[in-house]
């Protein structure tokens, strides 16, 4: 099968982002309740086959695992017992956009 | 309801009510250990990965997490799993099914047939 090319570009330490708010059928690694939430860049973790390709089967490309840090505040807005504890996930880049001034608060 | 959880899939349940934790510790019987090695297995020989075990657990619905336990839903998830990737037909498993059931119920009666 050879190597997997390694896709989409790396997010930098730090860096805004949000998770696209996206509800496609079929098996997805980007748990619901965190779509449309923003968070930062926490670290890049290493590039894994895509587990969405490989739960059908077919061949992978690998995509970068990001653990992504979020407020619970912006997670659970008013239901946070504790707005400024802090939720780390590792998401998959293709499921990551960084924030541009339209989405900043 | 937020517009972004429209369409939740029911295995999908970060953030939802769950009511109490049962923390009833229990033993697994020989034929789930059997299967938790079967998928291990499957894994290793590169008929699927784990990512197939959980996309058709998925798929099998909320139904049978109600109505079946974790390894029956594991072992109808293996078996779909390896007739997808060709380890054998359904004719085949068909076939040894029957041979299997002919043993016996016991392993008292299987140990005495042929």
């Amino acid at each position: 099968m050879g190597t997997p090319a390694l896709v989409n570009d790396p997010f930098a330490v730090g860096t805004s982002v949000r998770i696209r708010p996206l509800m496609p059928p079929g098996h997805v690694r980007a748990p619901t309740y965190l779509r449309g939430k923003t968070g930062t860049i926490e670290r890049a973790i290493a590039p894994f086959k895509n587990p969405e390709q490989l739960a059908y089967g077919l061949p992978a490309k690998e995509h970068m695992l990001y653990r992504v840090r979020f407020r619970a505040g912006d997670v659970w807005d008013k239901d946070a017992e504790n707005p400024d504890d802090m939720i780390e996930a590792e998401i998959y880049a293709h499921w990551i956009e960084k924030m541009d001034q339209s989405h900043a608060a | 309801m937020d517009t972004q959880t429209d369409g939740r899939r029911w295995h999908d349940m970060g953030g939802q009510d769950a009511g109490p934790i049962c923390d009833n510790q229990h033993d697994f019987s020989l034929w789930e250990k059997r299967v938790d090695a079967l998928m291990i297995l499957c894994s290793g020989k590169g008929y699927f990965t784990v990512d197939g075990l959980r996309r058709v657990l998925e798929d099998m619905g909320e139904e049978a997490f109600e109505t079946m336990s974790y390894y029956e839903r594991w072992i109808a998830s293996i078996n779909q799993n390896l007739i997808e990737s060709g380890a054998y037909t359904t004719e085949e498993l068909a076939t040894k099914m029957a041979k299997v059931e002919a043993r016996g119920e016991t392993y008292g009666d299987a140990s005495l047939g042929k």
